[in-house]
């Protein structure tokens, strides 16, 4: 079954055409990225799969219910991990995680033993008390990646998860990722990072100004075209993915 | 929207207010005390009687009205803007089963929850003095959810409209501060020039100080409440569709 289906998607603001009639869908436990330039409609895509707004033409069913129908019982099989850090800073980094556990409705004594596991799984028990303005960006981008496990998602949406750490902390981040890949997590990422991408997508959706302009497995748009995956987007688009 | 949804929003702020109250509940509860000091001692030891009472008896319910009135303004003016657009909360909130309609509840209901504190502490202070002659008082406090509610709505249907931060110094300046003195706290508005007293009319708080001082003396003042029940229902619509464009903009 597809846990996402997208057919006709169009998303306008005003006059601006941010997404111009896409169609994809993903299936159970793949790992399927968005690829292209910071405008190419990565984040609005994203957006309307986790329901944060509607579509204006099209349709996009996730777990097979339509995101303008069902989003709240949508929102709650999914975890979120978004580009800007939006942790709680009011709250401290165990709070984080219970706080959100809440609006699940996932109750204290469920939650307080899953933030610590989770704290755990992205190696910050030792700052469960500390403030949030006080940790690393990468510390903020593992509490971020925790905080989108908190209702065990079958479908995690990774919006540009590394995007401004450093290579250590990058590769952390990925070392995580794989590991729930492994456990059967259905994984939608956009990056502009093409390593990433050949890393952990099983197959990645190539956007440019608001259309898709191919989708493949990254080995396979290599064997056809050649080089790495950075010249097959320069060769597919016509222009890097520095532009 | 549902209550459900709106009450973990709700819990979310209670959670902050809990870590956070002994440095933010202290000021709040100062001011008010300022004025009823102020006024009641200093303006009081001039003007001895206002309708047959001391002039401190006079001001102290309606320092309950703007204690509360001032909770409310703050929390869904500068506090909603800044969990908005600053801290990003709203976003991380939405990525959860929680919609806007229920974040906005939400928003509003804590905003009343904060003018029932607020104000029941003022209750509590001045009937300590004894300036409070009937415990009907106590009817004001679910009362003063309602009246948190219309301070709730005014304030998110402006926090939708505003380009910045900045800009509620006009709110506080054009609507909250005349309000506060021209809403009979301090003085009968019917002294007032007719149509003063007229635009007190139409404001939320003009009422409830009505209800208040009418309380503090045994009384009910029954189209003051219908007052504040029809506009709390009326302003409801605004905020919920107006955030909506805004958090969608």
């Amino acid at each position: 079954m597809d846990i996402i289906a997208a057919k006709g998607l169009v998303k306008e603001y005003g006059s601006f055409r941010a997404v111009d009639n896409i169609d994809f869908a993903i299936s159970k436990g793949e790992c399927f990225g968005f690829l292209g330039p910071n405008g190419a409609g990565k984040t609005t895509v994203m957006r309307i799969i986790h329901c944060f707004m509607p579509p204006t033409a099209g349709k996009v069913k996730v777990f097979d219910m339509d995101v303008t129908e069902k989003p709240s019982e949508i929102k709650a099989c999914i975890g979120v991990m978004p580009q800007e850090v939006n942790l709680d800073p009011d709250l401290g980094v165990l709070e984080n995680l219970i706080v959100y556990a809440r609006y699940f409705d996932i109750p204290k004594k469920v939650s307080v033993p899953l933030a610590w596991e989770l704290l755990d799984f992205v190696e910050l028990r030792e700052k469960s008390s500390a403030k949030i303005e006080s940790l690393s960006g990468g510390m903020k981008h593992r509490l971020l990646l925790a905080r989108s496990l908190v209702n065990s998602p079958d479908l995690l949406v990774l919006d540009e998860p590394t995007t401004g750490l450093d290579p250590h902390s990058r590769r952390a981040v990925w070392d995580k990722l794989n590991q729930l890949k492994a456990k059967g997590t259905t994984l939608l990422l956009t990056t502009h990072y093409m390593e990433e991408a050949e890393r952990l997508c099983d197959r990645v959706a190539i956007m440019d100004t608001g259309k898709i302009v191919t989708i493949d497995s990254p080995q396979h748009l290599i064997n056809i075209h050649g080089g790495n995956l950075e010249e097959v987007y320069l060769k597919i688009t016509g222009r890097s993915l520095a532009d | 929207m549902r209550i459900k949804r709106a009450f973990r929003v709700w819990q979310r702020h209670f959670s902050v207010y809990t870590k956070l109250y002994k440095s933010s509940f202290a000021l709040n509860f100062a001011e008010p005390i300022l004025y009823l000091t102020a006024m009641g001692f200093g303006l009081g030891a001039f003007v001895t009687e206002i309708r047959g009472m001391p002039y401190i008896n006079y001001i102290a319910p309606g320092i309950i009205a703007s204690s509360s009135m001032f909770a409310a303004i703050y929390e869904c003016t500068y506090g909603t803007f800044v969990r908005m657009a600053f801290q990003k909360t709203f976003d991380a909130i939405l990525a959860t089963p929680v919609g806007i309609d229920d974040l906005v509840a939400g928003e509003m209901m804590w905003g009343a929850t904060k003018s029932i504190l607020y104000g029941t502490t003022i209750i509590i202070v001045i009937s300590l003095f004894g300036l409070v002659a009937s415990p009907l008082i106590a009817l004001v406090i679910p009362l003063l959810f309602v009246t948190g509610l219309i301070f709730a709505e005014i304030s998110l249907i402006f926090v939708a409209k505003v380009p910045g931060i900045d800009s509620f110094n006009y709110f506080y300046t054009l609507f909250m501060t005349p309000m506060f003195l021209f809403s009979g706290i301090f003085f009968p508005i019917d002294t007032l020039p007719p149509a003063v007293a007229k635009i007190a009319f139409f404001t939320p708080l003009y009422h409830l100080v009505n209800i208040c001082r009418a309380f503090a003396l045994g009384n009910v003042a029954v189209w003051d409440i219908v007052w504040i029940l029809v506009v709390a229902g009326l302003l409801a619509p605004y905020p919920f569709r107006l955030m909506r464009k805004r958090i969608l903009k």
